[in-house]
Order: C-alpha cells, then sequence, then structure tokens
C-alpha cells in the first residue's frame, strides 16, 4: 500500500466510524425486537421504522421541512437577538446591572409552561413555535457571547487603549472576533434548543410538523410512525450541529490553519 | 520629554492596599533609550504603564511634554511582554491596526507598512495569520505595529521576555540598530542585565518593591553595537556594577 492511499484509507476510516456505531446500535436493537419477540406497538424493530418511512418518503419531507424552517427561524432570531443583547449588557455597565437579573428570572420560568400563552399571544400559526424555539433557545446564545467578549486578552485590550481606539472599533476589530469561538459554542446549544422547542410548540397546536407526527400517531398508537419521526429527529440534530460546524470553519480560518513557519 | 517627580502608585485602599513604586524621579530626554532594570514585581512595569497612561499615579507629578498624563499620550507606541497580535488578523492587517484605530486611511499606511515588515525580514509572510508564526516572528510582528504610526515615544514591556536565548540576542541587534536609525525615545523594561546594557543610553535600576530608583546609569559604550560588545572590558564593568547593586538588595547570592 503506498503512502498515499494508507493516508486515504485512514481519512475514510474516521469518516466512516460514526456510522459504524450508529448501523451497531440498530443492529443490536433489531435482533434484540426479533430474538425476545417484541410487540411493535411496544418497540418496533428499525426495519419497521424504515418502512414506516419508505411508505410515505414525501409526506414525511413536507413535515420535516416544516420543522426544520421552524427551528432555523427560532435559531435565527435568537442568534441574532442573543449577541445584540449580550454586546450591550457588556457595553453598558447600567444596563447590565438593570436588564441581566431579569432576564435571568425570566429565564427561570419554564418555557414549556410560556408555551399555550404564546398561543394566545400569536394565534395558530408558525409564529408561537418560532416564539417558543427562540425563547428556549437565546439563553445559550447571550451567555456564552457575554463570556466571550469579556475573554479578550488584557494586554490586547490595554493595546486598544494606547492606540486611541473608539469603542465602535475595539468592539467590531476585537472583542467580536474574540467571542467568536464561544458564540458558536453557544449556537451549537443553542440550534438543539431551537429544535426542541419547535417540537414542543408543535405538540401545542399543530396540524404540521414533526411534533404533530409524534403528537397524532401516538393518539393512533401507531409507534413505528412516532419513531420514524424520532428517528428523522435525530439525522436533523446531528446534520444541524454539521453544518454549523461547516459555518464555523468558514467563519474562522485562522483557527483552523495547521504549520508553523520557521525563522 | 519625560518628567517624573515622587511618582507613587498604590492599588487598593489605605488600609489593605499594595504600595507597587514609590517616589520616583527621573528625567528622560527626547531621544534616549532609557532601561528600567530591576527585580521581577519591583514595579519597573507599573511605572511604564503610568507613562502609558494606562494606569493613574497616586502621588507625585509626572509630565510628558510638559503636561500631565491623562490617557494614553500623542504618537505613542507600545509593545507587550506576549506580543498582543491579534490572532484573526492577518500580518499586514495586524501592522496597519494602528492605522485604523486612529481613523487614518489604510491604503495610506500600507506602503509603510510593508517596508516596516521587510525591514524586519517578514516580507513572505505578509498574508500570514500569527498563529503560523514563530515566537521571534510574532515580535517581530507587534514591533512592525508599534513603529507604524512613527511613534516619538516607545515603551516596551519586557518585550523579548518570553523568547529563547538566541532569537532574544537577534532582536536585541535588531532593535539597537532600528534606535540608533530612528532614534525614538524608548523605554524599556527589563530584568535582564546584559540586555539592558546592550541597549541603553541609560539604565535605571530599580529596588524591590516598593519600587524606587537606586541608581541612575549613563551607558558610554560605541553607537554601533554588535553581540561582540558584551566580551569588552566596559561591558563587564557596567556589568559588575549592576550585579554588585543587586547583590547589595540581597537579590543575588554566589
Amino acid at each position: 500500500m503506498t503512502e498515499a492511499s494508507r493516508g486515504y484509507a485512514v481519512a475514510l476510516r474516521r469518516k466512516a466510524l460514526p456510522f459504524a456505531g450508529a448501523a451497531g446500535f440498530l443492529l443490536l436493537w433489531e435482533l434484540f425486537c426479533r430474538i425476545y419477540q417484541v410487540r411493535p406497538v411496544l418497540l418496533p424493530p428499525p426495519s419497521l421504522i424504515f418502512g414506516e418511512l419508505a411508505q410515505s418518503p414525501l409526506w414525511f419531507a413536507q413535515q420535516t421541512a416544516y420543522t426544520v424552517g421552524i427551528t432555523l427561524a427560532g435559531f435565527m432570531v435568537a442568534a441574532i437577538l442573543g449577541v445584540l443583547f449580550a454586546v450591550v449588557v457588556t457595553e453598558w455597565k447600567v444596563l447590565d446591572r438593570l436588564l441581566f437579573p431579569l432576564f435571568v428570572a425570566l429565564n427561570s420560568v419554564p418555557k414549556v409552561a410560556i408555551a399555550p400563552l404564546c398561543i394566545i399571544w400569536f394565534g395558530t400559526g408558525a409564529e408561537p413555535k418560532i416564539a417558543i424555539a427562540f425563547l428556549i433557545a437565546v439563553f445559550a446564545v447571550v451567555i456564552d457571547t457575554i463570556l466571550g467578549l469579556r475573554s479578550v486578552p488584557p494586554d490586547i485590550l490595554d493595546l486598544a487603549h494606547t492606540l486611541r481606539g473608539s469603542r465602535w472599533k475595539v468592539l467590531t476589530r476585537i472583542k467580536l472576533f474574540c467571542a467568536l469561538p464561544h458564540l458558536f459554542a453557544g449556537l451549537k446549544v443553542a440550534m438543539s434548543l431551537a429544535l426542541v422547542g419547535a417540537i414542543v410548540g408543535e405538540f401545542v397546536s399543530s396540524q404540521r410538523g414533526l411534533g404533530y407526527v409524534i403528537l397524532s400517531a401516538q393518539g393512533m398508537f401507531d409507534t413505528p410512525r412516532v419513531f420514524a419521526a424520532i428517528a428523522i429527529l435525530a439525522v436533523l440534530g446531528v446534520v444541524l450541529i454539521e453544518l454549523l460546524d461547516f459555518v464555523e470553519r468558514l467563519a474562522l480560518p485562522w483557527q483552523h490553519i495547521t504549520g508553523r513557519a520557521t525563522h | 520629554m519625560i518628567a517624573a517627580k515622587d511618582v507613587g502608585k498604590r492599588f487598593g485602599d489605605a488600609a489593605d492596599g499594595v504600595t507597587a513604586i514609590a517616589n520616583i524621579s527621573m528625567n528622560i530626554a527626547e531621544g534616549e533609550f532609557v532601561s528600567l532594570l530591576g527585580p521581577s514585581g519591583c514595579g519597573k512595569s507599573t511605572f511604564l504603564r503610568c507613562l502609558a497612561g494606562l494606569e493613574q499615579t497616586t502621588g507625585g507629578t509626572l509630565l510628558v511634554d510638559g503636561k500631565p498624563i491623562e490617557g494614553p499620550p500623542e504618537r505613542l507606541g507600545m509593545a507587550f511582554q506576549r506580543d498582543a497580535l491579534l490572532d484573526w488578523m492577518n500580518v499586514l492587517d495586524n501592522v496597519l491596526l494602528p492605522a485604523d484605530f486612529s481613523g487614518g486611511r489604510r491604503r495610506e499606511f500600507e506602503p509603510r507598512a510593508r517596508e516596516l515588515l521587510k525591514m524586519a525580514g517578514l516580507s513572505g509572510f505578509v498574508q500570514a495569520y500569527p498563529r503560523t508564526l514563530s515566537g521571534g516572528m510574532r515580535q517581530r510582528v507587534a514591533m512592525c505595529r508599534s513603529l507604524l504610526l512613527e511613534p516619538r515615544l516607545l515603551l516596551m514591556d519586557e518585550p523579548f521576555g518570553a523568547l529563547d536565548a538566541l532569537t532574544r540576542d537577534q532582536l536585541n541587534v535588531d532593535l539597537h540598530r532600528l534606535w540608533t536609525q530612528l532614534r525614538m525615545t524608548v523605554v524599556f523594561v527589563t530584568h535582564s542585565i546584559s540586555e539592558a546594557i546592550f541597549l541603553s543610553s541609560r539604565i535605571v535600576v530599580f529596588s524591590p518593591r516598593p519600587g524606587t530608583v537606586i541608581e541612575d546609569i549613563q551607558v558610554e559604550l560605541p553607537d554601533e553595537r554588535r553581540l561582540a560588545v558584551r566580551e569588552t572590558e566596559p561591558f563587564g564593568r557596567y556589568s559588575r556594577h549592576v550585579r554588585g547593586l543587586f547583590e547589595n538588595m540581597g537579590l543575588l547570592h554566589d
């Protein structure tokens, strides 16, 4: 085997490993169901779940698209407002004292308890679901962005001070960049939480989306369909996080450079 | 250019505060290269930070160009022990940062930035990110950055403290050559006796905390300094003298 092909094989193995883990898990599951003859209404084997998905792929795709739309909308609003709030709070100490405790207090209220209120306020369309996804996701963005904005090394703040830079320049040239790695950590948590929020919103009132699929299928004891929706959600979570990883690599090129010049 | 009279700096309140420096008096003329030499924690960096307008003095008067310091003086360059480069900007943008911060137009300063980088032997790394550079190269970039706006006053806080001995020697030679060409006023904090003698036209020796001036030494060595100057008799005399001061303070034992 040549050096290049060996390197290729290693890379391939690394990429394939997570899939191998998932496949092993599904295989054990299938064997467990067959050997112990588990009733599908309690725990359907993976083959049955895939069969359910294969029966009406288009319908599942539509429900998934709806939930993804809600999730991404809630996530985007949480990202934008969360970063803005973090900037405001770190730039003005008065506002930090004034608003941050209130923010923490409001966040301590269980969001699931607010979900019915959202229906009253926003009706039964997409808006209340987006609002719930936003409410659940925004805290992670705010906390991590504040941490990031405060993580600027003291040397660099001194440098900015001696250069007599305006606060705007210090914020846009230094603080926001320092915050980026923390921000992306927060965004990944926020993405998973926005998905949770979207499902909660669909549970409360919806005629569409994966949350609705789960709830309506459960009402008819159609367990394979419940599991089909859950399987889609699991894959969706992974895909959305991978997507953010990809964006992170694009946004922070300096973090992913290897190799060091010597002189 | 700089006039300090009985300058003191206390951190914290009267009861449980720490006096970092006390009764520091010195005058620094335009174009001097002054090293502040002393043991770790003696307050020499604190004094430098007062000069940079990063700390407020709590006693005495400290004037730059006859005016009390209320924030960073104009045309100030500063170099830090850790180079304080911005990881997310390439080398050229890092060097151009002072122009950006002072509201200058980037294009105006780009030729000078490139020229400085060329002088520092970094022409090939203009587009590189700092993370890919060695410690010595990073510190060179930081020096280029502090020189971009042609500072009248250059404050350096142990800039070579984290470098290996060979790189440090080379940067000493480079810095001294630069200073003989540009003749800006330099205040250089170090705890290396030989570095201070090699670079300076004058050495101010600090006592341990609370830091105060023990002795003010004029260094008379040839203007063109090569590393070999460290093996000459005059250099040895200065070195013995300063070491003697540290021994008298109980900081060194044989």
